[in-house]
């Protein structure tokens, strides 16, 4: 870019027939060397750059160190109050004016000092002190000056419930059948060591009859229910049908029942063995010490972070991991897993492509192959095209008008008229919601498919019409496989596009919570009809929902993370393929 | 597009002077490829010769016009059979148009319309009634530029009998080993039958195009300019093929290389601006044409 002065100075200076002669200026004005317009032009590129990679460090960084787990820290302050926590947060503040002097003398002049140390601002942590159920809060701010001692207790315990959120404590005792067995930290760690197992497995086994046992019986109870409706409907009530379905559907009420009597009982009996066993840990409340009693089947997790060592940290954070991919969310979202919505959003964006794909293909197959060019292939392609920019929430309103108002509520009229009121079909569902975003789609695909059925050579079709190929043949042979690496590219487009979509999705069947997955082991195995839940979706209710919003902060940099891995993977995935086929047109083998 | 029963209002219908053409008179002497510029009908030259031949494609006053543009004017030309007859003259004259509505690949352009007809082996090709698939799977055709399909060479091969639904291995095989040995190529590919087409080098793509239009044994076989994307050797391979081919094949080759003309065929007819001017056997053309403007033309003085 740097053009060499020496040079144009030594230019030799060229004189017209005319005796005109050209002026060669010793350096040529900045503008003629294009220099601003180059750092013009770098320059937005360098700051899109730098703003997507901020975008994607932010998000790394933040999502990365959630599952780390910190010290324990146990805090006195002046008052002579003690809490234990987790320090998530530091930051400094303008104190009001007259704040300082209402405050107790001791404390008055460690913030004078501060003030004076930081022109005028003060420290505060927050700190997770969790115990919901003692404190009634998960998180408190303490500002610095209060603070007269912080130690790291090497025995401060950090218990992960199933309910009620975290426990902080230091172990006292451990007791079987209300009996204390253990008395000193190492003692209970060793008697949690040696029975947490067992007590997981019977909370795994209650989740199971829970969720299997229970769930078949309903199901059960619910189809012998639709059956006697439909008979209802069809022959009505003082019919002989009826008298004879009552009958049977009385018996097979009377069967589910004993049934989930009996899967009941077995809940029981696991529970009560789960409540034998439970650890108390001394926290502190209002100054005062206050234990706070566990039971052992609830813990999903306990450590001691102060004690451990790097690599039983990366034990622990590797488990979270594991948990927050493979396990349902707990507490509102705010702990425990996303599998469902992983789940979720993999189903949908499947059946959306596994729609929008060969609609999207045959559709641009027709606008390139067959239609005769002309006034109405342009209307249509630009009608398509500005079908993209059409706002995606009117594609969440047009899915919920027609396909669960009308198309949803037809098909409860005609085949599942025994289970109205109570709509099947005609309310949001991971069918409409793949349809939608299929609809949505479909111009990407479009655009797509038509660019790469347009950079098929002309020849080739002439050379398959030439063979007495018909126009069919010559599609499907010639110009579909050469053009498949581009439609392949319309795909990946298409999935990006529609893996990320939320704003239609709460309209047409996201849920904050589906226990259901929409593929399961009871028949019909696919249920395209279920709610489901969604990773973006899952994001906004983490982000804006959320009781517990301090705890739920970090999940939501967490689950953004993976839905930008799992949108990449799928990326990754459809661009290796796509290289595969690419390669197989131009020289590699069959 | 028009059919052959459409009369054309606007199109010369000049009497057919075929075979028993005389020696032109000395005033037409020099003038006819400037009348043909001024837009006035003249007689094709057509020598005594191919009277004599068993013609496997007759075209009978075939006009041609790209929208409002004429580009071929009232074509009277008989392809013998078993025989390889090129097509010459300076380029934009008609060559490639003619030979793509022997196959109607015309067809496939929605301004082109055409008065007049074709035949082979008696059997009209612009009938209304005629089946176009049918009518190409008789004929194979050649481009100017090797254009393989994306797929092994092996399927480029058998594409034709792919089309067709033949399954039955032994019958692909053969015929791939077959159509491979006529156009010279099966000992280059014999060991790399499913690699894809596109690796090959132009020669070698050419070659393969030429095999498979000979795959499914058609009456005519029709080249336009097969050779002009190819370096010398190549050239002189896909020569030496078309001299293997003659007597079984029925070629009309369209070349505006002049040693490849008087090399490899046995009839040659000289276009001008969408008329044929003269026709007859090559060595007759290339050494004592009837009329002054073709011994220009193969000579270089102009064109
Ligand atoms: N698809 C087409 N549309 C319009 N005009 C065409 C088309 N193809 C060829 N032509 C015109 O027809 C004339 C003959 O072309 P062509 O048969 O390709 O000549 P040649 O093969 O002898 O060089 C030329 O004037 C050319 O411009
Ligand atoms: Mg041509």
């Amino acid at each position: 870019m740097s053009s060499d002065p020496v040079r144009i100075a030594a230019a030799p200076v060229r004189t017209a027939p005319g005796g005109w002669r050209r002026r060669v200026k010793q350096r040529s004005t900045l503008h003629a060397h294009g220099e601003p317009m180059l750092w013009l032009t770098g320059g937005a590129l360098g700051l899109a750059l730098f703003m997507i990679a901020g975008l994607l460090v932010l998000v790394v960084w933040q999502g990365i160190f959630t599952f780390w787990p910190g010290a324990l820290v146990e805090v006195t302050a002046r008052s002579g109050e003690r809490c234990l926590g987790e320090v998530v947060r530091r930051e400094r503040y303008t104190p009001e004016p007259g704040a300082v002097d209402a405050l107790a003398p001791d404390e008055a002049a460690a913030a004078r000092r501060e003030l004076e140390a930081h022109r005028g601002q003060l420290g505060r942590r927050l700190i997770r002190i969790g115990n919901f159920d003692i404190t009634g809060e998960h998180f408190r701010w303490l500002e610095d000056f209060r603070v007269a001692a912080e130690t790291r207790p090497a025995w401060a315990v950090l218990v992960e419930r199933t309910s009620w959120g975290r426990c902080y404590g230091i172990p006292r005792a451990f007791r079987v059948d209300g009996e204390v067995v253990a008395e000193t930290p190492e003692a209970v760690w060793e008697k949690y060591r040696e029975l947490h197992g067992a007590a997981r497995a019977r909370r795994a086994r209650r989740k199971a009859l829970e969720s299997g046992d229970i769930g078949r019986i309903n199901h059960a109870l619910e189809q012998a229910r639709l059956g006697l409706r439909k008979v209802e409907l069809e022959s009505g009530r003082h019919s002989a049908a009826w008298a004879a379905a009552e009958p049977r559907f009385l018996q097979e009420q009377e069967a589910a029942a004993q049934a989930f009597a009996r899967v009941q009982e077995e809940i029981h009996t696991i529970e009560r063995e789960n409540a034998r066993y439970q650890i108390v840990c001394d926290t502190y409340h209002r100054g005062q010490i206050v234990p706070a009693t566990v039971m052992l089947g609830d813990i999903v997790r306990a450590f001691a972070p102060n004690r451990l060592s790097f690599v039983a940290k990366l034990g622990v954070y590797v488990s979270r991991w594991r948990e927050f991919l493979c396990d349902e969310p707990r507490e509102a979202n705010s702990e425990g897993g996303v599998w469902p919505a992983i789940f979720g959003t993999a189903v949908m964006t499947l059946i959306m492509c596994l729609v929008v794909v060969p609609f999207g293909v045959l559709a641009a197959l027709y606008l390139r192959e067959y239609a005769r060019a002309g006034f109405i292939v342009s209307a249509v392609r630009i009608a398509v095209n500005n079908l993209a920019g059409v706002p995606s929430i009117v594609f969440g309103v047009f899915g919920l008008g027609f396909f669960c108002y009308i198309i949803g509520a037809s098909i409860d009229q005609l085949l599942f008229a025994a289970r109205l009121p109570n709509p099947t079909y005609g309310n949001g569902g991971v069918l409409w919601a793949s349809l939608t975003l299929a609809l949505l789609t479909l111009p990407v695909v479009i655009v797509a498919t038509e660019e790469a059925l347009a950079a098929v050579p002309n020849s080739m079709r002439e050379g398959s019409y030439a063979c007495g190929a018909a126009k069919w043949q010559t599609v499907r042979r010639i110009v579909l496989p050469r053009a498949m690496p581009g439609i392949m590219t319309g795909m990946i487009l298409a999935m990006a596009r529609g893996a990320g979509e939320v704003a239609p999705l709460m309209l047409v069947g996201a849920a904050k919570v589906a226990p259901d997955l929409p593929l399961d082991g009871i028949f019909p195995y696919l249920h395209p009809e279920r709610k489901f839940m969604h990773l973006g979706f899952h994001i906004y209710d983490l982000g804006f929902q959320s009781q517990n919003s301090e705890a739920a902060r970090p999940m939501v940099f967490t689950t953004t993370l993976l839905l930008i891995a799992i949108v990449a993977a799928l990326n990754l995935f459809a661009i290796w393929l796509r290289a595969r086929l690419r390669r197989k047109f131009v020289t590699g083998q069959f | 597009m028009t059919t052959a029963s459409e009369p054309m209002a606007d199109a010369p219908r000049e009497p057919a002077r075929r075979h028993a053409t005389p020696r032109p008179a000395p005033a037409l002497r020099g003038d006819r490829l400037a009348a043909i510029a001024r837009g006035e009908a003249v007689p094709t030259e057509t020598h005594r010769e191919l009277a004599g031949e068993r013609a496997i494609l007759e075209v009978d006053g075939f006009n041609l016009w790209y929208g409002t543009k004429q580009a071929l004017h009232d074509i009277h030309l008989d392809v013998p059979f078993g025989k390889v007859t090129a097509l010459v003259g300076p380029s934009g004259c008609g060559k490639s148009t003619l030979l793509r509505s022997v196959n109607r690949l015309n067809d496939l352009l929605d301004t082109v319309r055409i008065t007049g007809d074709m035949r082979l082996d008696g059997a009209s090709i612009y009938h209304p009634s005629v089946d176009v698939i049918q009518l190409r799977k008789r004929m194979g055709m050649v481009f100017q530029k090797p254009n393989p399909f994306p797929m092994s060479i092996y399927e480029n091969v058998v594409y034709s009998l792919r089309i067709d639904g033949v399954r039955d291995r032994r019958v692909l095989d053969e015929v791939c080993e077959r159509s491979l040995q006529a156009a010279a190529f099966w000992d280059e590919a014999k060991d790399r039958l499913k690699e894809s087409a596109l690796g090959l080098s132009g020669g070698q793509q050419q070659r393969l195009c030429i095999a498979r239009a000979i795959a499914a044994e058609p009456d005519v076989l029709l080249m336009d300019e097969p050779c002009s994307a190819l370096d010398p050797i190549a050239t002189g391979k896909i020569e030496d093929l078309i001299d293997a081919l003659k007597g079984e094949y029925t070629v009309l080759i369209v070349t505006h290389n002049m040693q490849q003309a008087s090399r490899t065929s046995d009839y040659t007819a000289f276009m001008y601006l969408g008329r044929l001017v003269e026709y007859g056997p090559t060595e007759a053309i290339f050494t004592r044409p009837h009329l002054a403007e073709t011994n220009d033309y193969i000579t270089g003085r102009f064109g």
